[in-house]
């Protein structure tokens, strides 16, 4: 089996989430995804960095974002995590429209996203502690 | 995110350029928020042609505005939308209330 892998931190800092997708398309890119695989994966990956800055650290700019790419052959596993807050009811949160901050103006869609852009996608978290996203995603022409 | 606006009549058209994310939405919601003001807008055209890349944070912004028009009895419509956008706006159902052209 062919396997690579990446690890980054950063901080929670919203500017952070271009670089953090920029870093997983790029990572991405070597095992001959398509144009619109990498969009997808792209798109996935803003979705969960943005739910770790906004709800797991609620918008504080200290906190330490973690994304890890592993590939291994045709699968890119990504895994970001947050020591944030954490998430009381994931059932809940996963729900299409379902936001805990409406105020904000977010559509209550990143979940579901996640979802429908990867081939899988888990969540686990605990209150005080943070939350962890691992999501797979099968690259390449023969994952068509 | 840069946004570039005309106006005529009661139609606003904005074209956003760049990446529309929950880094710029809040820049884009305050520009546009600012022009509609303006309470002779009646409709907003919203132009994705030159949007790179918009993930759930964009839904959110398109939908705020979309509010803001309905409460004044104003519509809102989408152009340029590439195929990756348009699978977002297509999953949340975001055309029963915005018009696609």
């Amino acid at each position: 089996m062919e396997r690579n892998e990446i690890e980054i931190r950063f901080l929670s800092l919203s500017e952070n989430e271009s670089f953090a997708r920029a870093v997983a398309a790029a990572f991405a890119a070597r095992m001959n995804p398509t144009i619109e695989q990498l969009s997808d994966l792209r798109t996935a990956v803003s979705e969960a960095v943005t739910n770790a800055i906004i709800h797991g650290y609620e918008n504080a700019e200290d906190g330490i974002v973690e994304m890890r790419c592993i590939s291994e052959d045709d699968r890119l596993i990504c895994i970001i995590s947050d020591k944030g807050c954490g998430i009381e009811d994931i059932e809940k949160a996963r729900l299409p429209f379902y936001t805990s901050k409406p105020e904000l103006e977010r559509s209550g869609m990143g979940f579901a996203v996640m979802e429908a852009f990867t081939d899988s996608m888990d969540v686990s978290s605990k209150m005080g502690e943070g939350t962890t996203v691992n999501m797979t995603k099968r690259l390449g022409r023969n994952a068509e | 995110m840069d946004i570039y606006a005309s106006k005529r009549g009661p139609k606003l058209s904005v074209r956003l350029v760049g990446e529309l994310d929950h880094h710029s939405a809040d820049k884009a919601r305050v520009m546009m928020d600012t022009m509609l003001h303006d309470l002779s807008v009646r409709e907003l055209v919203m132009d994705f042609s030159d949007v790179s890349f918009m993930d759930s944070a964009g839904l959110g912004t398109i939908l705020g505005r979309y509010r803001k028009l309905a409460l004044r009895g104003g519509k809102l419509t989408v152009t340029g939308v590439s195929d990756s956008i348009d699978r977002i706006f297509r999953m949340s159902g975001l055309y029963a209330l915005v018009e696609r052209r």
